[in-house]
């Protein structure tokens, strides 16, 4: 009976705090609700240095582009998400083609090429943030112990020796996964792309699901030779992984990080305001302070030493309208299914 | 009858005049409303809003509630005044559903012209505190009536309990849910058909049998199924030998293999799946350690079938031993000692008395082992390898790089069907026995001893296994405090400086990153455990003690949120609570609700299976006594219901804490959950402060798991739980 008392006052407390929380009603003005899709701190740091600035109350929360997409998805009835900042541009262009974002309208005189082509093939509903290079990364420890000569080319990939010792994610669940087979398509055309994707297909150990998931298993000698993004393979290397970093001599493929003024915002001006600020080589310029070293999107804003030195680098003409389409993705796809394939 | 139903009258009518029907802008509890609840548009309550704002068709649905005092007041005829409150509540019920679906935020969505002119076009927002006064009112008007009418044998308590939960399940399980299986059917250009669905559902990704004849993977189908079951078995089988080692042997260190049987639930799920990397992983200790000194060869075994069992093995036995714990303590003695008398050895003993009385136990064990390995996303997505399932196709058919909604919703319809089947397997296997051991009649007896045998099988799958999760947890707070886990292992505090640092100079301050999340995690998942449990636990009362028509549909209903991945509850509670008249998304209490209904399942097994267990005597006697069902319930069966309770307690309050796919939709700026934060860090490769986090997250969760033991105590079911003495049964026996 004592046993009963007790948990009868445990949970009238409880009962009590319960409505407390009950109709507590979201939205109040002169804010911003935001998804950030880039790295914690990086989000932290600009939302710090867009408060002191503008004075404007930035409720933030991080998600992956996917989760995010999904969510705005959901929610477009009745959005709740003001801006979407970050991530990889696809998701970002996908969103615009089915209306879930709209337009800015902000000034991009000041920003990259790439960073416009971005905003122009979306009719202005992202504009382009960073750049992030696709390339390979290994293990160096590991491929010492095994005695493989360091790739150099997406053709070395290929190659007999590396049998069981690559890994890239899915294209079907990973975008970065999608940026390389679009790549290699465009590079060497696509029967030949799709011939070295299979070729490299036997190479690899596992398919994973999400883009950043072999450059942390090379990271950790769980496999040699990882494909993915090279900010994330800096990421680890600064944070004291043996990792090298390679930029395949075919040339590579790229990214555009972008940033979205979702349909229906409740706080469309502090949006826009938003959009101006990252843009600006003044909030760019901070990334280095926390570990960010993609390249900046502004003309003016200073590229940190540690990120990719696009000007050497091959970078193809990475054509966003043609294998951005989910026609050309779902074509693709089907076909990367039917002679590359995951193994099940 | 008449007396509760007044009771509930005045409460609805209060609620229409006094309460604001809408939400209301910072809070209910801000108690900004006040001054406004007749004169201000938003504030106003719902009598008020009819009759001076324009909104007439509130007053409509409010007509009911009229209804209702009139019949009270002027009906005197009992049978007569039953249906009459039975019919208008229904009534006022739907009238109040349908025109917060009629009139959503910007106006009428059928019948426009209606709403022609005013704020009907203007359009209204989510329900308020009046909007659910109301609604309970009319509610429990309607069960009070039909108890009135001789339903559940005139017991407005069961009645009004039924509804109640019935209500429940619908609106935060039925609801939601329906939104997202739909989608299954739903062809290209939105039209409804079965093609589509047929032509997902029959794809050879989801059935293809391939592993039988070559060297390729199952279809996922298979593979979740395959996994499911070795899981749930295998759980249930550790989780049974660890029972019959804390409850009939002398072993010593019980208390200890106790709390090592809680952390693995206590544990957030890639963080088991990454020290196994560390361990067994191609570059792992041990396979390293092989490696050296046998020349064994590295190999990336880890990933895939093997990985995701050991990983699952590990994180779902505790759940399975809290379930077969009160279980296999209820076992009568007497029974046991019945058979002894009968000559039975200790083997006999066990095989054919103990163990069948144990049956419900080992049955809704093995069925949440089960559903958890098909639901289970974290340790797959780690550990997976190239053996895909259910779960994570399900998961990145939903955030993938090509989002495929309707080949989401049918893998749920696969999954779903697949835990139905379990579901039915477990009833026959049942049966329709009773299991009552716990019963009003003195008894002073001894539990028999364990066969030397059984118990030496007991011990060499109990202790290895705790040596492995001693292992397994001292790598994880090892990890805590190296520079970089599996890499550099210089010691440093910086992640926990980083994670938890607290400024004193002015105040006390919380300048850590983590203390954000870490508050509002431990705030929603208090605040969630007990409503879990009481939700959880009255259901199980109604399905073992009453019954009531559907009861079987009802019972699969309560599993049902349980059984589907936590990604597709996500995005179907954003679905469906994003808009009037329930608006939830962005606060707290979603977060709260999607716990509460995703977790009570748990509830409802360990309270099936502990209450199968008393004797329905022991009610009978004290409602002979002239209690009602209400006070029986209150000091007869939830004093004996300690461990049930406190095992849903545990459960519900630590899977709060722990559960990541189901809040990743639902986390919002303002109420951000630890998991979120350390899956963010995860991804961003710094295991180091995600580590730290879960860390602290695993001593936290203990502390109050061992605290809820002491306030909940242990129930004493005789006057000493004793194990026979060897020696005394061999004298028994000679």
């Amino acid at each position: 009976m004592k046993t009963g008392l007790k948990l009868g006052l445990a949970f009238s407390g409880m009962l009590v705090a319960f409505p407390a929380m009950f109709f507590a009603a979201p939205a109040l003005s002169d804010e911003l609700n935001m998804v950030c899709s880039n790295e914690q701190d990086w989000c932290d740091l600009m939302v710090a240095n867009f408060e002191a600035k503008t004075g404007i109350n930035v409720a933030m929360v991080r998600k992956s582009t996917g989760e995010t997409l999904a969510q705005v998805r959901a929610e477009s009835s009745n959005p709740k998400i003001d801006i979407w900042w970050g991530g990889t541009g696809d998701p970002h262009l996908v969103a615009a083609q089915e209306g879930l974002t709209q337009a800015s309208g902000v000034d991009t005189s000041e920003l990259q090429d790439w960073a416009v082509n971005l905003s122009n093939i979306s009719d202005g509903k992202t504009i382009g943030i960073h750049l992030g290079v696709l390339g390979v990364a290994y293990n160096t420890e590991v491929l010492a112990e095994k005695g493989l000569n360091p790739p150099a080319c997406w053709m070395d990939l290929t190659k007999a020796e590396y049998k069981g010792e690559i890994q890239v994610a899915n294209p079907n669940s990973s975008g970065t996964a999608y940026t390389e087979l679009a790549t290699i398509v465009q590079v060497f055309g696509e029967d030949e792309g799709f011939k070295i994707l299979k070729d490299i297909g036997e190479n690899v150990n596992q398919y994973t699901k999400s883009g950043s998931a072999p450059s942390k298993a090379a990271g950790r000698g769980e496999t040699t030779i990882s494909i993915g993004f090279q900010h994330d393979m800096i990421k680890l290397a600064i944070a004291g992984f043996p990792l090298a970093i390679v930029t395949p001599c075919e040339g590579t493929g790229y990214e555009v990080g972008g940033v979205s003024i979702i349909a229906g915002a409740k706080n469309l001006d502090s949006a826009k305001k938003w959009v101006e600020y990252v843009i600006s080589a003044e909030a760019q310029n901070h990334g280095p302070e926390v570990n960010v070293f993609n390249v900046p999107s502004n003309k003016n804003a200073t590229i940190p030493k540690e990120a990719p030195p696009i000007a050497s680098l091959k970078l193809i003409d990475y054509d966003f309208a043609t294998y951005g389409s989910s026609e050309t993705r779902e074509r693709l796809l089907a076909r990367w299914d039917a002679e590359v394939g995951d193994p099940n | 009858m008449k007396k509760t139903a007044i009771i509930w009258q005045i409460i609805g009518l209060l609620g229409a005049l006094l309460f604001p029907w809408y939400m209301v802008q910072g809070g209910f509890f801000s108690f900004g409303w006040v001054g406004g609840i007749f004169s201000d548009p938003e504030n106003a309550s719902a009598f008020a809003q009819g009759l001076l704002h324009q909104k007439w068709w509130l007053i409509t649905s409010l007509l009911p509630l009229v209804g209702t005092a009139l019949a009270l007041l002027f009906i005197k005829n009992t049978k007569l005044l039953a249906k009459f409150l039975v019919m208008i509540s229904i009534a006022g019920l739907v009238l109040i559903f349908a025109q917060g679906f009629i009139v959503s935020r910007t106006g009428a969505r059928i019948f426009a012209d209606l709403f022609v002119g005013g704020a009907g076009e203007a359009g209204q927002v989510g329900f308020g505190a009046g909007a659910f006064v109301v609604l309970f009112s009319q509610l429990f008007i309607l069960t009070t009536g039909f108890s009135g009418l001789g339903k559940g044998r005139g017991d407005a308590f069961i009645v009004g309990l039924i509804g109640l939960i019935v209500s429940l399940v619908g609106v935060f399980v039925f609801f939601p849910v329906s939104h997202i299986l739909i989608q299954a059917f739903e062809g290209p250009e939105g039209s409804l058909g079965l093609s589509e669905f047929f032509d997902n559902f029959t794809s050879s990704r989801i059935w293809g049998v391939r592993c039988l004849y070559e060297a390729k993977s199952c279809g996922t189908a298979w593979n979740s199924l395959f996994l499911a079951i070795m899981t749930g078995a295998g759980t249930t089988l550790l989780g049974l030998a660890f029972a019959l080692i804390a409850t009939r042997t002398n072993f010593r260190a019980k208390r200890l293999l106790r709390v090592l049987t809680i952390i693995p639930i206590i544990t957030p799920p890639f963080v088991i799946g990454l020290a196994l990397i560390l361990l067994f992983g191609r570059s792992g200790m041990v396979s390293e350690f092989l490696n050296d000194y046998f020349d064994v060869e590295k190999t990336r075994w880890l990933y895939g079938f093997w990985g995701i069992y050991i990983a699952q093995l590990l994180s779902f036995t505790p759940i399975a031993f809290l379930v077969l714990i009160g279980v296999v303590e209820g076992v009568s003695p007497s029974m046991e000692e019945a058979s002894q008398t009968l000559n039975g050895d200790r083997w006999q003993t066990f095989r054919f008395v103990s163990f069948p009385l144990m049956r419900p136990g080992l049955a809704n064990a093995f069925l949440l082992g089960f559903i958890e390995s098909m639901a289970d996303f974290g340790n797959p997505l780690v550990l997976g390898g190239n053996y895909s399932v259910l779960s994570t196709e399900i998961y990145f058919s939903i955030v993938g790089a090509v989002a495929n909604s309707g080949k989401a919703a049918t893998l749920a319809i696969v999954l779903l069907s697949m835990t139905l089947g379990a579901f039915l397997v477990q009833r026959m296997w049942l049966g329709k026995k009773s299991y009552a051991t716990v019963t009003g009649k003195g008894d002073s007896g001894q539990h028999a001893s364990l066969n030397p045998l059984l118990r030496g099988f007991c011990y060499a799958t109990a202790i290895p296994w705790a040596i492995f999760t001693v292992i397994v947890y001292t790598m994880i707070v090892f990890g805590s405090f190296v520079k970089l886990w599996g890499y550099d292992h210089s010691f440093t505090f910086a992640h926990y400086i980083r994670a938890f640092s607290i400024n004193f100079t002015d105040g006390i301050r919380f300048t850590g990153v983590a203390w954000d999340s870490y508050f509002t995690t431990l705030t929603i998942s208090s605040i969630a455990a007990p409503l879990t449990t009481i939700v959880g636990l009255a259901t199980a009362y109604l399905l073992v003690r009453q019954k009531f028509v559907g009861k079987q549909v009802f019972e699969f209903s309560t599993m049902l949120s349980f059984a589907i991945p936590g990604t597709v509850i996500g995005v179907s509670y954003i679905l469906a609570f994003n808009v009037p008249p329930i608006e939830l998304t962005g606060t707290s209490i979603i977060l709260i609700l999607v716990f509460v209904f995703r977790n009570m399942p748990v509830g409802v097994r360990g309270g099936i299976a502990a209450m199968s267990q008393l004797d329905k005597s022991l009610d009978e006697a004290s409602i002979t006594l002239g209690a009602n069902s209400f006070t029986t319930v209150r000091k007869i069966i939830v004093p004996l219901m300690g461990p049930a309770i406190l095992a849903a307690l545990t459960y519900s309050f630590v899977r709060a804490i722990t559960s990541v796919s189901a809040v990743i939709f639902l986390v919002s700026a303002k109420h951000n959950m630890a998991t979120s934060f350390i899956i963010g860090r995860v991804e961003n490769g710094e295991f180091g402060i995600a580590i730290a986090y879960s860390t602290v997250l695993i001593v936290t969760m203990l502390s109050v798991i061992l605290l809820l033991q002491f306030i909940i105590g242990k129930r004493r079911l005789r006057r000493e739980n004793r194990i026979q003495k060897h020696t005394k049964n061999k004298v028994a026996q000679a």
